[in-house]
């Protein structure tokens, strides 16, 4: 179990993360969901021992971060932002090298490293320069560094990033396939690959955690839901855009209903972006149907988590901004008194 | 200790793929070839001087060498950002200080042990002792370590390797200078100074075959602190 206490880092006088205070528990594959800069690799250096915090407690297994270095990096296997390879060594140099250090008995070294290349399906490139590896390929080497010696917790910070769609659906079944053996926090800006890799959503902000939970209990907590749907009516395309829109404005609990570009080319084809306060989709379905346009695709927008997410920060700003002017009010107020 | 000699094997086979140290042992060795034959074997020159001479010279390119060495040490890695793997490893900043100067320290050597067949040369038409040979190299060997430590301090703390090799040349420039200083200065000052001075009165027993405690141990302290005071920037940056 990972446990964050109160948690508080600063860069000289600049606060980049704090207060922080979460538990993780064990299994779990969490997700922490933020923009550039919001404090989540500050975050994720703390649990891997990278960094020291200013103040406040980060236990891991029970060992705090401060007073037990060496026990906690042991549990902890970290992928940065860079994967940390050498590149002057083959992939499996680099790798016994990572398991001796992370002091592997050297009889286990080979059995620990073929697991780690299996599961990492690195398999071709054992012998590979690691200079002469894809970006996605490095990738794959830095989490197998981060997990040869089966670390309980492994901490990913964008493992996605700079990958190519067909790499980032790899290292997404990759990062859930760590579930099973290990405990997995996940940093990213991007939503859909936390929100299809995670089992729980941690939103930072401005070094805070402004949200915890499921993407499920997000999305409701926030926006209701949004829906997409494709339809096909008589006459022309904007026509019956306009016709499905009044219809469906006028359905209990829809709360907008908004134009999209029609998502497939065709005669009398529009799309439509339904946002309600409650599931509404059989309705809609009914309402159309019955109302003479064929329903040809609805599915809940993946803008739905966007949204909430967007929603949070803009809030969890406001709140701030609230709270500054509260304490400018306060202070001006203080002086008109003296 | 276990993992700084995983840490200093990895490093020293590091050098083997890295351009840079190739081009540096060779301009080390071709300086002590060039000078060695110029001097040793061109002029009508006693051998204990020729000697002397190689050690004096040998010691400059193995301190030089040492020090751009240990430069990649830390900011190299810094730059590629490789350090975490080593930060984030169950492993103590003093053996990490420690595996890498080893492998730095045994680049050097290897470089002086090249030199070898320079002073067994002057046998060949001249007589020199075995104890100068041994304790001329004994003094490149620890002015040598004295420049990987003072590289490896530069290098700790800066970010690029070139800006470290210039704070490793400002540092040795500076205690280089002590025994000019110590020249200006009165008693009893100046024999302070003069004993803080890297090269001139630490160094010109071991060129001349006198083993002094005070050279050696001079020698060693200055590797201890620059390796000291290089752990203690590691530390310290955690906490940044």
């Amino acid at each position: 179990m990972i446990e964050i206490n109160d948690l508080y880092k600063y860069y000289d006088h600049r606060r980049a993360v704090g207060p922080v205070s979460v538990t993780i528990e064990r299994g779990q594959v969490v997700g922490l969901l933020g923009l550039n800069g919001a404090g989540k690799t500050t975050t994720l250096r703390i649990l891997a021992c990278d960094l020291l915090p200013t103040s406040g407690s980060v236990c891991v297994s029970g060992m705090n971060v401060v007073e037990f270095p060496d026990q906690v990096k042991a549990k902890v296997g970290y992928l940065p932002d860079v994967p940390p390879v050498y590149p002057e060594m083959t992939v499996d140099e680099y790798l016994i090298f990572a398991a001796r250090l992370r002091g592997v008995a050297a009889g286990q070294v080979k059995k620990l490293v073929d697991q780690a290349v299996e599961q990492t399906e690195l398999g071709d490139e054992r012998s590979s320069m690691i200079e002469a590896l894809s970006h996605g390929y490095r990738q794959r080497v830095g989490i197998a560094q981060a997990i040869v010696h089966r670390p309980e917790f492994v901490v990913l910070d964008e493992p996605i990033s700079g990958l190519d769609p067909a790499q980032i659906v790899e290292m997404r079944s990759l990062v859930r396939s760590l579930s099973g053996d290990h405990t997995v926090v996940v940093s990213s800006h991007n939503l859909p690959e936390i929100s299809e890799t995670c089992d729980r959503l941690l939103v930072i902000n401005d070094g805070v955690i402004v949200a915890d939970g499921t993407e499920k209990e997000l999305t409701a907590k926030e926006r209701g839901m949004r829906v997409e749907l494709t339809l096909r009516g008589e006459g022309p395309a904007t026509s019956v855009a306009e016709r499905a829109e009044s219809l469906l404005r006028g359905l209990p609990l829809v709360s907008e209903v908004r134009m999209l570009e029609p998502s497939e080319p065709g005669e009398g084809i529009a799309s439509l972006s339904v946002a309600s306060d409650g599931d509404v989709r059989d309705v809609v379905c009914r309402t159309l149907i019955e109302n003479n346009f064929g329903l040809l695709e609805l599915s809940r927008s993946e803008r739905e988590l966007e949204s909430a997410f967007l929603e949070l920060l803009a809030g969890n700003s406001s709140r701030r901004a609230g709270a500054r002017s509260e304490v400018a009010s306060g202070a001006e107020a203080k002086e008109k008194v003296s | 200790m276990t993992r700084a000699l995983i840490i200093a094997r990895r490093e020293f086979f590091a050098y083997f793929r890295s351009p840079l140290a190739a081009t540096v042992i060779a301009a080390a060795l071709l300086i002590d070839g060039i000078y060695f034959y110029w001097k040793g074997l061109s002029e009508a020159t006693l051998s204990a001087v020729a000697l002397a001479e190689f050690i004096f010279v040998a010691g400059g390119t193995a301190f030089l060498a040492g020090l751009v060495l240990a430069t990649r040490l830390i900011a190299e890695e810094r730059q590629t950002r490789s350090i975490t793997l080593i930060n984030t490893a169950p492993i103590k900043d003093s053996e990490i200080v420690a595996g890498k100067f080893g492998a730095a320290l045994a680049m050097v050597t290897l470089k002086t042990l090249l030199t070898a067949y320079m002073p067994l040369l002057l046998f060949v038409n001249g007589k020199v002792s075995v104890g100068h040979i041994l304790v001329g190299y004994a003094g490149i060997l620890l002015y040598g370590a004295a420049g990987t430590a003072i590289g490896f301090f530069g290098s700790a703390l800066a970010r690029s390797q070139v800006v470290a090799i210039i704070v490793g040349l400002a540092i040795s420039g500076a205690l280089v200078m002590m025994w000019m200083v110590a020249k200006a200065t009165d008693p009893p000052i100046n024999s302070f100074l003069s004993g803080l001075a890297l090269h001139h009165d630490n160094f010109q027993p071991f060129m001349v075959g006198r083993l002094e405690l005070r050279g050696v141990v001079y020698y060693l302290a200055v590797i201890w602190f620059f390796l000291v005071a290089a752990t203690k920037v590691l530390e310290a940056r955690r906490w940044r």
